[in-house]
């Protein structure tokens, strides 16, 4: 087996020399290590996390009060656009690919991901993605049709913002879709000996229900996108009524991508949650099995439920019983999920760590916004109640105050598995009852808002309205959400301040990243771990009793991964190689965007680029 | 205990909205104003309970868990190793969808009944709706106005609702609402090809505005008053101001408004300032978009074409999509510069009017009651 990488060694082929850096900027462009992308991923989402923030903090101060002339509409526009296309795709789908791309090999007892390069093309494309439509603000207006971007006003207001829509998300749309591929390919066939699939840690399972997610749903905003950039750019008519085309196509292509994407954000926070609680109850998760199928159930049920989006579109009584019955079934094996974690932390030994808290308020919270979304599924309720803030608060209880706080648990659980470095965990807590009074203080209040004849996306409402007063609770809670933000970042900048020594299973876990040291080596396991059963690692250091008692297996027996001798230097391991080519496949992308927008030459140009990198990338082995 | 007080604030907030919806809102979906309304809010209610009765009850395991099963000193770290239990887990699946199938035979059958076409003594309006206001047209009374709504109490209103029709390239598309007498006169010919959404809390539920297609709504007022509505569906630069307003009265005074709208405009006395403003409305821009009936451009009627009907606009309360009141001031500074008072206006001036052309006009505006 030929060694990580020999200095000295001279590399022959493909077009630039091999990397060698294995520090500093380069190192990072260059990398492949399924860790070192995903806190790419996780950093590069938590920024636009930050950036989507402010734009909410802006929309908050200028619906604090009636008749807000913070700004303008057509900025506000923008910024109500970009606030819904940021933290959707550029926070929740990349922070939850950040954990998919640190802990699936680690979890499944792999040494990488199936394709390490396309992983790190997946990334850099996702970054290109983002910064090409933020571009937009500095090139003639961002987006300001919606996240949803409904045609025809797509189509036909004048300026290039809604092209930056389309464009963008068809980049990032190619992202996802290699990185789904990879990272299903990885599960499916990467899986350590003995690791069956009943065997894979819940999260493991959710992740794979999320990458076929992606593969089916994005192809068909794709379809869409191409569409309503042709109707644009080339003058056809998919969505032009006096034409023969059909405004309402545009809304069945992108919801049926659209709810599915609903449980592409969802899914990953739920599995986050089934491993965090698990852990601090010191039990194993309630109905393991249960807990998977009601996953898999989601995700095909996912795909038949979009047309809730549509029941004041005008399609028929027949469409609405149909799409409001379906939707009425896919909260079973919702409501599934939530009673097996309770069952999970009954007669548990709870410990209220950080990670148990946020993941407690996931469940919580999570449960008003699955409560008010079978509201919606009662058809004849959903037509007072779609398009006003009663939706904005329910899929704000969803995202936010479900899938945002299972994220921030898996951070902090997370945390000193990646930087060997514990959270403060006072701090931590402080944060969590800072975030959880602000997010309902925030969004409780827009579900009588929305009741009370507030329409979503307006720029101002009028005083007569008697709106003003929960309008300014909201407001007052998105700052509070804001400064529990604040006290994070304080704890991961004091984090990196303190020295690296936390141990490699400092919460006394179950899966198999906590046998690995805190953070891992570069090959992740010296040895590639056996697996008997689910939860190895736990039973590894704890026998049950036949009336299932835990009986800790003492010190220093066989199999204790605590002993150090486990750990060796890592020499011998085969592992890919860092490569320059996925970050300049990647990087021709956006200029084929600017050519689509403003001059051909520009996406030939990009095109060269794109194969170029291709080429070098084909012609290089996977690893010297 | 923390989570104890946040509840106990969220049950302090809904008693909170139940007591005090601000007295001047007329557009509270909780506050239903006629029958079609009202099915909706009897369908909600009891579902909105079942909700809250699940919520308190799944909050109140996690809490009394929470107490129960925490950690404490001394306790050996050691529970019980439950995996799961089938019984209790298909009872959770079976026991919620039991609930479900409660809750989605009643939705059914309000789908249905809210579906149904009005017979009997129904007022049939086509609604048309532009960037960014609303156009109400009466095909049997020969009536069209804009943003203000006018119906009668206690008979159904079957609401046809279309968008002003055109497409990308100002080609018109098919359009059944027929927008404005005389019939078949041609859709507008500007912007205006967008989705709205038509809503009125207190008397329905929404119903979007689709280019090319004709969707149907029925509503009805128990009462004599104004109930407000306003665009639900994102549409364009001023959505925010895309506001109306519906006025029920008593079958006689409706009576009574439909026969003063169905007369023409009367042309004010010569010499007048209004009569100078009458002769700059047909002589200048005005004409390319707006009709007034009554009045005649080389012995042909105008014709509306994307702007309001301007026949009776002082018996109307409101413009600029109903959130200004028409007055003297309001018209000059819409006249002045209408892309100021209304971002993205689709109102053209150009050349721009002097003040003399903006008096002798609100003169003649003011005049058309």
């Amino acid at each position: 087996m030929a060694s990580v990488s020999v200095p000295g060694e001279t590399v022959r082929g493909g077009l630039l020399r091999r990397p060698r850096s294995t520090a500093g900027f380069w190192s990072w462009v260059t990398t492949v290590d399924h860790k070192r992308i995903g806190i790419l991923y996780g950093a590069t989402a938590f920024f636009f996390f930050l950036v989507g923030g402010v734009e909410a903090l802006f929309i908050r101060l200028q619906l604090a009060q009636p008749d807000g002339k913070i700004l303008s509409p057509s900025t506000y526009n923008e910024f109500f656009t970009m606030h819904g296309l940021t933290m959707i795709f550029l926070v929740v789908m990349p922070l939850s690919a950040a954990f998919f791309n640190y802990l699936i090999p680690l979890m499944i007892g792999a040494r990488d991901v199936a394709f390490p390069r396309l992983n790190a093309f997946s990334y850099w494309l996702f970054l290109f993605a983002g910064l090409f439509i933020y571009s937009s603000f500095a090139l003639g207006g961002a987006p300001n049709g919606g996240w949803f971007g409904y045609a025809p006003l797509s189509t036909v207001e004048p300026g290039n913002n809604m092209l930056f829509y389309s464009t963008g998300l068809l980049m990032a749309g190619i992202a996802s879709t290699v990185s789904a591929v990879n990272l299903a390919v990885t599960i499916i066939n990467m899986r350590a000996p003995g690791m069956t699939m009943f065997r894979m840690p819940v999260f493991i399972w959710m992740a794979l229900v999320v990458q076929f997610l992606l593969a089916f749903s994005l192809p068909i905003i794709t379809v869409g996108l191409f569409e309503s950039l042709f109707d644009r750019r080339f003058g056809t008519h998919f969505f032009d009524p006096a034409a023969g085309g059909d405004p309402v196509l545009w809304q069945h292509l992108f919801w049926l991508f659209g709810h599915p994407e609903v449980y592409i954000l969802i899914l990953p926070a739920m599995g986050i949650v089934s491993e965090i609680l698990p852990v601090f109850a010191r039990k194993p998760l309630f109905g393991y099995q249960f807990v998977v199928f009601s996953g898999i159930a989601i995700g095909f049920i996912g795909f038949g439920v979009w047309a809730h989006h549509m029941f004041a579109t005008g399609l028929g009584p027949v469409a609405n019983t149909a799409f409001g019955i379906s939707t009425m079934i896919i909260a079973i094996p919702t409501g599934v999920k939530i009673f097996n974690w309770l069952g999970t932390i009954w007669r548990g030994d709870l410990r209220f760590t950080t990670p148990m808290l946020f993941a407690l308020g996931f469940i919580a919270q999570f449960v008003v916004g699955g409560l008010s979304g079978v509201t919606h599924a009662v058809v004849p309720a959903d037509y007072q109640q779609t398009d006003t803030y009663y939706i904005v608060a329910h899929f704000h209880y969803v995202l936010f105050a479900g899938a945002i706080f299972g994220l921030f648990g898996g951070m902090y659980y997370w945390w000193p598995k990646i930087f060997g470095r514990m959270l403060n965990e006072r701090v931590g807590k402080v944060q969590f009852w800072i975030m959880a009074v602000g997010a309902n203080l925030t969004f409780g209040p827009m579900h009588i808002l929305g009741l009370e004849g507030m329409p979503r996306r307006i720029q101002t409402y009028t005083p007569a309205l008697g709106l003003g007063v929960w309008n300014l609770v909201v407001t007052i809670g998105a700052f509070t959400i804001a400064v529990s933000v604040l006290i994070f970042i304080g704890n991961a900048v004091a984090s990196f301040r303190r020295p690296k020594d936390a141990p490699a299973d400092p919460w006394d876990a179950r899966t198999l990243e906590w046998t690995v040291p805190s953070p891992p080596p570069p090959h992740n396991f010296d040895e590639i771990p056996v697996v008997h059963a689910l939860d190895d690692f736990w039973h590894r250091k704890y026998a049950e009793t036949e009336e299932g008692t835990l009986v800790p297996v003492p010190a220093g027996g066989s199999g204790d991964p605590r002993s150090d001798d486990a750990h060796g230097s890592g020499h011998g391991i085969h592992l890919p190689s860092p490569s320059y080519y996925p970050v300049i496949a990647a990087l021709g992308f956006p200029l084929i965007g600017y050519g689509v927008i403003f001059h051909w030459w520009m996406a030939v140009a990009g095109a060269v680029v794109v194969l170029a990198g291709l080429y070098g990338w084909a012609f290089e082995p996977a690893a010297e | 205990m923390r989570r104890i007080t946040r509840q106990a604030l969220g049950v302090g907030a809904l008693a909170v909205v139940a007591a005090a919806c601000a007295p001047n809102n007329h557009q509270d979906s909780l506050n239903p104003q006629g029958p079609y309304a009202q099915k909706i809010d009897t369908l909600f209610t009891p579902v909105f309970w079942i909700a809250a009765a699940i919520f308190f009850i799944v909050e109140g395991m996690l809490v009394l868990f929470a107490i129960r099963y925490r950690h404490r000193k001394g306790r050996p770290q050691t529970p019980p190793q439950i995996h799961g239990n089938s019984r209790l887990e298909i009872g959770w699946t079976i026991l919620p969808a039991l609930i479900l199938v409660g809750v989605a035979i009643p939705t059914v059958s309000t789908i249905y009944d809210l579906a149904r076409t009005p017979t009997g003594n129904v007022l049939n309006v086509n609604v048309v709706g532009h960037q960014w206001w609303w156009e109400f047209d009466y095909p049997d009374q020969q009536i069209v106005t804009a943003n203000e709504l006018h119906i009668p109490v206690g008979e159904p209103v079957y609401v046809s609702l279309c968008a002003a029709g055109v497409g990308y390239g100002g080609v018109p598309a098919p359009n059944e609402c027929q927008p404005g007498p005389p019939k078949g006169a041609p859709p507008s010919a500007v912007g205006d090809d967008v989705i709205h959404s038509f809503w009125v809390p207190e008397l329905a539920g929404k119903q979007d505005v689709v280019p090319g297609r004709t969707n149907h709504l029925v509503l009805q007022a128990d009462r004599p008053g104004t109930y407000t509505g306003q665009c639900a569906e994102f549409c364009g630069l001023s959505h925010a101001y895309m506001r109306f307003k519906v006025v029920a009265q008593t079958r006689e005074d409706f009576d009574a408004w439909v026969r003063a709208q169905q007369a023409d405009a009367v042309a004010p006395p010569a010499g007048s300032l209004a009569a100078t403003g009458m002769n700059d409305f047909l002589n200048g821009q005005c004409i390319a978009c707006h009709a007034i009936r009554g009045l005649q451009v080389n012995g042909q009627p105008l014709t509306a074409n994307g702007g309001p009907n301007l026949t009776h606009l002082m018996s109307r309360s409101c413009f600029r999509g109903c959130t200004m009141p028409i007055t003297r001031a309001n018209l000059e500074a819409w006249l002045r510069d209408p892309q100021a008072v209304e971002a993205g206006s689709w109102m053209q001036l150009n050349p721009k009017l002097s003040q003399d052309q903006i008096d002798a006009l609100v003169a003649f505006l003011m005049t058309l009651r």
